[in-house]
């Protein structure tokens, strides 16, 4: 029997200064907390003010910066706020996308915590009405080297295919990288896509006084207590023992109420709903609760914990308020489809249960075996959350990287092939086999690996959404202005080289501890660098996740902005891989380099130069991006154009040899052998430039290249191209055919021996074990 | 052509499935969820779709295996109507006792989701006839689960009786004899672990699997 007087008594005890310490709570917000409600709280109380006013739901470190990002255009629905980003993709549909970190519990518990952020995503999106159409994930690890990586990088896999895969939803693109920053802070950022009608889009806000409260989908247990809390500090030594916060996932049941919900949300049931994530029923409540009214202008809410569906005996009302477990949702019903909601759930064999009634007193009331155990203003908990202005210092710009005193590469083969086998830029197909990215049957393209954006069809029409995620940390971590700028513009190029036209972006803001300033100072100018780019592009942040305290013993991560990009294309007629060159195509190059390889890979993997002496990132001129998205954009029209590729990491030397591994043939840089071109079109060929390595390694940012057959026609499109103010639109670079990559006189590397390497180092290095 | 799609808990190629028999048939499929337990009067053909039934948490398929519906499968199986049973509906009708054999967990152990070339072993089946002279096609895999196993006394007996439809050209999860699909007795049931619904033009799976779709609306 559970001694309800025993668990009342705890629940009711008053708590003091020190309590609230241990739930993360300073002494300034103690003092603002016992202010607002004239009194000292509760156990409950302290619980669900300590979760509410956690980093992790409150933003209380980045809200007033994250104010800074643009959140509208003409596409965009419904801006940061809800569950997730919402745009207008014609035809009376609707994107709804968000992308989110689950680090902390990855790192613990890595096949758990990843599936769970899957898991966690797809509820955001869902919630909102809308049917999941595709996965992503930004993974970054420590050096590989490292005793953790290998066993982190297989569970953090595992889960995310085992969640993915079993729920059925595609998983169609994602990156990976390996770095020593990472060495104690895994990165797991998911992102999940979802398509709906306009007219069918739910909120968590609207919800008005005397409508009962549905709880739907697994029942409530004690794990994941306090995993929003835990995600708001620094790691130490021995927080491995943290793993009971992390929850567990149960991908079938969130399947059930994947098909539930969007079966429910086609009746008129519904007057508004929210999924419980970070901090499950407490955020959930507070978060419907804030939001409800009318006019916004909040409710109150009065929940029995009793009715609650349990999976443990003996849980108090702390415990359930708190309870991170996975699949459950929460909804506020019209009170005469009760009935039909039950239905519904019953059919699934889910829990449903009516577990209490929105309110006009502006309170949360919780109740327990008769008793009340908390009874608080909402306003507080969600608006007077803290909303700290944390100092900051400026990061220090780097000195150029010089290149004067640096000798060219003996052997340009093997730099290439370094850089192909590196870490960073190896395949990750061992990664993304073990996805399933075909279910759904609308995968038009997947893009694992370095590619350009995935394509995912837009059901039954001939439409399609472009998706990618992108940072290049090395570039935030030198100069986090210009790396923030540049995170953004590689998704807008990503979404350029498939054909699509860039629409919105999610973001997920990973960065250190946040009360030191150089971190902080990190954090304000990434966030000031992406928002210009997205006011320049008119690419605006439509949802987004801030994921601080990644630092472990004092070392935070690199800095990592992630952005989720998503595109609408309108016709799948008109779409380019990376795939697809043909023998006798002419390598077209967008754009032009002019040498910049300070922060480059090239910098890092060659020269060995990473940190300080690796110089700045390659400057982001954002006019400059938007005309050779034009550029880019109007190949595509054309039926010459065979393949197209964004040049980023590695240059144009990668980038081109991307497109010749991917086509299976190879390529020749600097040449035109076998093409007739006319005086006029000649012009327009690259010759070999004296300073090799800035040419074929360079990363300046805006460049394209282009599979092409060489038609009159295209060549004279091209030729003619009025260059949009800058010069050379369009230069031939080379011509696809044979077998290798080849640059006359200094570099000739069959294909089979780069695929080899390519290929072969993670699948060498998950096969392989520490001596 | 009538068909029809089982639709168990955590199936999730029955849309999949959906879209392929009406692109095949010009009719929509009946879908019937597994606790209705009523394939509609007339079906031709039955599609066990892909997925993870009941969350694949015992031995996959079988608890789908024991649902009310599969009482209305044998029967229909019994009236010699057409069956295909696709990655876990494969699995499923192992459990069923419709196809001999069971699939086994991958001998790498991991997930695989990648193109898979199969070689067509039976071109005059039901399912494989308007292959024509074609005798090699890529098909998309995707399982964790798809190591068939059987003794050999049965190995023998399919392989006698032309009951191995497909076999992979580079074994991806350790099958027995390469086999990546077997016939029913009968030659109406077919269980396969590769996915032809995901090979119907239009994405990446290519157009391959099509033909299958073909072959089976001439039989009915």
């Amino acid at each position: 029997m559970t001694d309800t007087s025993a668990i009342i008594a705890a629940m009711q005890a008053e708590q003091t200064e020190t309590d609230a310490s241990g739930h993360g709570i300073n002494a300034e917000e103690w003092d603002r907390l016992v202010t607002r409600l004239n009194r000292k709280p509760n156990l409950v109380e302290l619980g669900i003010y300590s979760v509410m006013w956690s980093e992790h739901c409150s933003y209380k470190s980045s809200r007033r910066h994250l104010s800074k990002f643009p959140t509208k255009n003409k596409h965009v629905i419904q801006g940061p706020g809800e569950n997730a980003g919402v745009i207008d993709i014609g035809d009376g549909q609707a994107a709804i996308f968000k992308m989110e970190s689950h680090n902390h519990p990855s790192y613990i518990e890595p096949y758990q915590g990843a599936a769970t952020g899957v898991g966690g995503i797809l509820r955001d999106v869902f919630t909102m009405g809308a049917r999941p159409i595709a996965l992503v994930n930004a993974l970054r690890f420590g050096d590989p080297s490292h005793p953790k990586t290998r066993s982190l990088v297989a569970g953090v896999v595992a889960g995310i295919g085992g969640y993915g895969n079993c729920v059925g939803v595609p998983t169609v693109a994602g990156e990976t990288e390996f770095h020593s920053g990472y060495n104690g802070n895994i990165l797991v950022n998911a992102m999940a896509v979802g398509l709906a009608d306009q007219d069918k889009i739910f909120y968590a806000r609207g919800a008005t006084p005397g409508n009962p409260i549905f709880y739907v989908g697994s029942k409530t247990g004690r794990d994941g207590i306090h995993g929003a809390t835990m995600a708001s500090a620094e790691f130490s030594e021995g927080d491995e023992d943290n793993r009971p916060t992390v929850q567990v996932g149960d991908p079938f049941t969130e399947k059930l109420l994947i098909e539930a919900c969007l079966e429910l949300m086609a009746t008129d049931a519904i007057q508004a709903i929210q999924d419980m994530g970070a901090a499950g029923l407490t955020s959930s409540s507070v978060e419907m609760a804030d939001s409800g009214g009318e006019n916004g202008e909040g409710i109150g809410v009065e929940m029995d914990l009793d009715k609650v569906p349990q999976r443990e005996t003996g849980m108090s009302a702390y415990e359930i308020m708190l309870s991170e477990s996975q699949e459950r949702m929460l909804m506020v019903l019209y009170p005469d489809k009760i009935d039909v909601a039950k239905k519904v759930f019953e059919k699934y064999d889910l829990d449903a249960e009516v577990i209490g009634m929105t309110t006009d007193t502006g309170h949360m009331v919780l109740k327990q075996f008769g008793e009340t155990v908390c009874d608080i203003p909402v306003a507080p908990l969600a608006e007077d959350a803290p909303n700290y202005d944390r100092p900051w210092v400026e990061p220090k710009k780097r000195a150029p990287l010089d290149m004067t005193t640096i000798p060219e590469p003996e052997d340009y083969g093997e730099v290439l092939l370094k850089l192909m086998s590196c870490p960073d830029m190896a395949s990750k197909r061992w990664i993304w086999e073990q996805y399933d990215r075909h279910v759904m049957g609308d995968t038009v393209d997947s893009s694992q690996s370095q590619g350009n954006a995935a394509i995912v069809r837009i059901h039954g029409t001939n439409k399609a959404l472009a998706i990618t995620s992108d940072c290049t940390p090395r570039y935030v971590a030198a100069d986090p202005y210009e790396g923030g700028k540049q995170a953004v513009a590689e998704a807008y190029r990503n979404l350029s080289a498939v054909g699509a036209k860039p629409i919105a972006i999610t973001d997920n803001l990973n960065f250190g501890n946040p009360e030191k300033p150089e971190t902080m100072g990190y954090i304000v100018k990434a966030i000031e660098g992406m928002a210009e780019a997205c006011r320049e592009l008119d690419f605006p942040v439509v949802s987004g996740n801030v994921s601080l305290y990644n630092e472990t013993d004092g070392i935070a991560i690199p800095p990592t902005p992630v952005v989720g990009g998503v595109g609408l294309i309108e016709d799948l007629d008109k779409v380019a891989t990376l795939k697809g060159a043909q023998a006798g195509d002419v390598l077209v190059l967008i754009g032009e380099t002019k040498g910049h390889l300070g922060a480059s890979l090239y910098a890092r993997e060659i020269l060995g130069l990473d940190g300080e002496d690796a110089g700045p990132p390659p400057p982001v001129d954002l006019d400059y991006q938007k005309a050779r998205a034009i550029d880019a954009s109007s190949l595509f029209d054309r039926p010459e154009l065979n393949a197209m590729h964004d040049v980023s990491d590695g240059g144009l030397l990668a980038a081109a040899t991307e497109m010749a591994l991917a086509a299976g043939i190879g390529v020749e840089l600097f040449s035109t052998k076998g093409t007739v071109l006319s005086d006029v079109h000649s012009m327009m060929v690259t010759k070999k430039p004296a300073e090799l390595t800035k040419a074929l390694f360079s990363e300046d940012q805006g460049c394209y290249l282009a599979a092409v057959t060489p038609t009159a026609e295209i060549l004279q499109f091209m030729s003619a191209a009025t260059s949009r103010g800058y010069e050379n639109s369009y230069q031939i670079f080379g011509v696809f055919g044979g077998e290798g990559i080849l640059v006359e006189g200094a570099l000739n590397l069959p294909l089979s021996r780069l695929r080899e390497a390519h290929e072969g180092w993670l699948p060498n290095y998950m096969s392989s074990v520490d001596a | 052509m009538k068909t029809a799609v089982i639709v168990f808990p955590g199936s999730n190629c029955d849309r999949d499935a959906q879209v392929a028999l009406r692109q095949a048939s010009g009719q929509d499929p009946a879908m019937v969820w597994h606790k209705d337990g009523t394939i509609p009067d007339g079906t031709d053909l039955v599609m066990v779709p892909g997925g993870f039934s009941y969350g694949d948490y015992l031995r996959c398929g079988a608890m789908a295996a024991n649902s009310p519906v599969i009482a209305q499968l044998h029967a229909h199986a019994e009236r010699g109507g057409y069956i295909l049973g696709v990655c876990n509906g494969f699995q499923i009708l192992c459990e069923t006792g419709l196809l001999p054999g069971a699939l086994m967990r991958n001998t790498s152990l991991d997930f695989v989701c990648r193109p898979q070339q199969l070689k067509i072993e039976s071109t005059n089946s039901a399912f494989t006839s308007a292959y024509g002279s074609t005798s090699e096609i890529s098909i998309p895999i995707a399982h964790h689960d798809g190591n068939y196993v059987a003794d050999d006394t049965t190995l023998d007996t399919l392989e006698g009786e032309g009951r191995v439809a497909f076999r992979y050209v580079g074994n991806p999860n350790g099958s027995a004899r390469d086999i990546a699909g077997v016939i029913s007795e009968n030659g109406r049931v077919l269980g396969m672990m590769p996915h032809p619904e995901r090979a119907i033009g239009g994405h990446e799976g290519g157009t391959d699997g099509t033909a299958m779709f073909e072959s089976l609306m001439a039989a009915a």
